[in-house]
């Protein structure tokens, strides 16, 4: 990736020099943890490319790979779960043509991701489509949102 | 002159339904109205926090010359006649309004954390100080020593509400007595539970609340510094808690010499990252100082060497929001509310089956059957309750029959279970035991951080024979094994997250031990869940040939000619219930 690295050290030797902020500096940026990026600041800051590597797939937060310019997050917290989570996830990866290993779809339009909880579990099932909230989600629901995503892409 | 106050809710689940476009809705429907100005009226509009019942949103208060309506399911259309006829007229839209079962899920509660969620504004300081904020603060810096603060919260009997239930009053005490030159204040608010909101809405819906508990901490233990660590999937409640924290800078209750006392404090925000085992105290302070969340053995307890060797105090932002109200209070007003060891109220994030689901505030001690039954309106659809899950990942689940069971930390744990940070999710007839432990251990499985054996290893063997036992693979001898090694992991992991891990699995066997059997025995799942014991077929007399199963199998098992039979092709078959789901006329059977 062809991107300065030298505000990112400025940042982060000005702050705590604290590699979790680092990180999320480079993801807000990016969208991704590149790879190249993070041999670049190794080398510059003097610190092994596996503790960042070390940090970065220890929380879910960071991504490794470039994601989907829609995010689709599904939540499969217990309030979700018990509502029917799993089948909504299952409709969209057919939807999306995605699996759990290769969560981004071809085109690299979509990535669906799975969280946690997302704290409005009393409107379960719960999906958030670029970070917005849907709530009582159906497998037919998403179905259609997913639908009109798609179609606002080819217009 | 009328004098009137529109409050929208704005908490996650007033946001999730729409809130702000019925925020917006009210506020151009008010500007029409006051073009026109036939009527004197003024007017204030309020964002609050969580109103409680989620599953009515959005909840919108209308109070007019003092007296309070409340209206349910509000969609931005209704502003308009809510408008004309009520804020203007003075007449409410009767049929709009919240019905008994709304009345019925406020009348047992008491609010104590909760008390100033939806009345005060979360973004505005001088709204919580109108309701009697931050006059705890002035009490303590101005006429209290730390040992009497120290004293009044031990005599409270608050209890952290973060999980382990440890007396809060003795923890601050520990750290107050070490001698440093710097010392720390955390609040934790990582809210690992998935399936739980009291901490988000705490921290949307009365910041100020949070951060007023936290300076009151700070003096007592003397510590100069505090961090919120925060989940990253809460960015209102962090940008909520910024505006907070600029808010009481501007004010003076945070800074040097905080009113004129000599005593000062900052606090910083920490984004937490995504890690269930961050919420542990020893893995978040590893978090913070920006290392992989792993947890460290205890002790030494953060207390004596915390963030970065200091002595540090973590508590949860429940167990700090309630401390302001006890200053105010008193410690006895507090503990008389719950029983002998478990004082004070608790929030409960209500969801699942029930038909109220929400927020709900209740004395410790309260009965589940008055939770379920009356607070939670019963069980929706009509189905039978079967257990609640209380406790989370690290909870157990309490079966039917214990319904009148008190939930505080001594009874829920006699029977298996933990009142743990305040999940509660019903379970109805048609949510298979095994299925649901199965659930929590694929959770705590794939959040273990690996740095401990027991958990790392143990708790993937559990999975997988939870798994067989679910495909209808599972031997006899299996639910032994999962006794012990349940017992082995709980007795010989690091942390909590392994301590607590196989807690679903065993409370499950020790309840439901007929559901595991019939799984392992007949190879069926009584509830209908687990995919792989199940077969679907067509049934002859009821299908109608309309074709919805055929386009609905992904897997292209259906067969069959428009209007005539469809059939299903066991060996195509995947299994995903989606020809059952799209089926009009029952013709799927799902045995
Ligand atoms: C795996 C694990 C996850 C935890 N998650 C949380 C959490 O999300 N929020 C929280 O307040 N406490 C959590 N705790 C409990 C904390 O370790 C700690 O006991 C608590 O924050 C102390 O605050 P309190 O005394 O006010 O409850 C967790 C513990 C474990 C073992
Ligand atoms: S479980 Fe999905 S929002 Fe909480």
């Amino acid at each position: 990736m062809n991107i300065d690295i030298q505000p990112f050290i400025d940042r982060y030797r000005a702050a705590d020099g604290n590699i979790i902020t680092l990180l999320q500096d480079i993801q807000h940026e990016c969208g991704y943890i590149p790879e190249d990026v993070v041999f670049a600041l190794s080398d510059a800051l003097d610190i092994p490319a596996s503790s960042f590597f070390g940090v970065a797939t220890f929380y879910t937060q960071f991504h490794l790979h470039p994601r989907g310019k829609t995010i689709v997050t599904a939540c499969c917290g217990t309030a979700c779960h018990v509502k029917g989570a799993e089948r909504i996830i299952q409709a969209a990866e057919r939807e999306l043509g995605v699996t759990e290993e290769h969560p981004t779809s071809e085109d690299g339009q979509f990535t669906l991701e799975r969280v946690a909880c997302l704290g409005t579990c009393s409107l379960a099932p719960v999906v958030l489509l670029n970070g917005e909230v849907h709530a009582k989600m159906s497998p037919d629901k998403l179905r259609r949102e997913i639908l009109r995503f798609k179609e606002a892409i080819h217009d | 002159m009328t004098e009137t106050i529109i409050r929208v809710c704005m908490g996650p689940g007033g946001i999730a339904a729409g809130g702000a476009d019925v925020l917006a809705a009210f506020q151009s429907g008010l500007a029409d109205a006051q073009v026109s100005a036939t009527i004197e009226n003024r007017c204030t509009m309020h964002k609050v926090g969580c109103l409680g019942l989620c599953a009515k949103d959005v909840l919108v208060d209308i109070i007019r010359n003092g007296d309070k309506k409340t209206y349910e399911l509000v969609t931005p259309d209704m502003a308009g006649r809510i408008i004309t006829e009520h804020v203007i007229g003075g007449t409410p839209v009767a049929e709009w309004l919240v019905k008994d079962d709304y009345h019925a899920f406020h009348a047992k509660q008491v609010k104590v954390v909760l008390s100033d969620c939806g009345a005060v504004d979360p973004e505005s300081i001088d709204s919580y100080i109108a309701a009697g904020g931050y006059a705890a603060v002035r009490a303590v810096l101005t006429s209290m020593t730390r040992k009497d603060v120290i004293d009044l919260i031990k005599n409270s009997g608050l209890r952290g509400r973060g999980g382990a239930g440890f007396p809060t009053g003795v923890k601050w005490e520990n750290c107050s007595n070490v001698d440093a030159d710097t010392k720390y204040i955390i609040c934790n608010a990582d809210e690992g539970d998935p399936g739980a909101f009291m901490d988000r809405a705490a921290l949307e819906g009365n910041p100020h609340a949070v951060l007023e508990g936290m300076l009151i901490g700070a003096y007592a233990i003397g510590a100069r510094i505090g961090y919120v660590y925060v989940r990253a999937e809460y960015p209102l409640a962090v940008e909520r808690l910024n505006l907070a924290i600029r808010q009481a800078a501007e004010h003076g209750f945070l800074g040097e010499n905080i009113l004129g006392s000599g005593f000062g404090f900052t606090l910083r925000i920490k984004l937490g990252a995504g890690a269930f085992v961050c919420g542990e105290e020893t893995a978040l302070i590893a978090s913070i100082e920006g290392e992989r969340g792993m947890p460290r053995p205890k002790p030494p307890f953060p207390v004596y060497k915390g963030l970065w060797g200091k002595p540090t105090v973590i508590n949860n932002v429940e167990t700090l929001a309630n401390v302001p109200y006890i200053i105010r209070n008193g410690a006895d007003w507090f503990a008389s509310y719950g029983t002998e060891k478990s004082k004070g109220t608790k929030v409960f994030s209500l969801t699942g089956k029930v038909r109220n689901t929400g927020l709900i505030e209740v004395p410790m001690g309260i009965t589940l059957r008055e939770i379920i039954h009356e607070i939670g309106g019963g069980i929706e659809n009509g189905r039978r309750f079967k257990a609640v899950q209380t406790g989370g990942p690290s909870g157990g689940c309490i079966p039917a029959s214990m319904i009148d069971l008190n939930v505080d930390y001594e009874s829920l744990s006699k029977a298996g279970s933990i009142v743990g940070s305040g999940g509660m999710i019903v379970l109805d007839e048609d949510d298979c035991m095994v299925s649901v432990a199965k659930y929590f251990l694929q959770f705590t499985q794939a959040e273990s951080c690996g740095k401990c054996v027991p958990c790392r290893v143990g708790t993937k063997r559990l999975l997988e024979i939870m798994e067989r036992i679910t495909n209808g693979n599972g031997q006899e001898s299996d639910l032994d094994l999962l006794v012990k090694l349940g017992n082995d992991i709980r007795q010989t992991s690091l942390c909590g997250l392994g301590m607590t891990a196989p807690n679903p699995v065993l409370s499950t066997i020790k309840y439901f031990r007929d559901e595991y059997e019939a799984h392992i025995r007949d190879k069926k799942c009584p509830a209908k869940v687990c995919k792989n014991l199940l077969t679907f077929s067509v049934i002859a007399a009821a299908c109608k040939g309309c074709g919805a199963c055929l386009r609905a199998c992904p897997a292209g098992a259906v067969s069959g000619e428009k209007k005539k039979l469809h059939t299903i092709d066991q060996t195509r078959c995947v299994k995903c219930g989606a020809c059952f789901d799209a089926c009009k006329f029952k013709a799927i059977a799902k045995d």
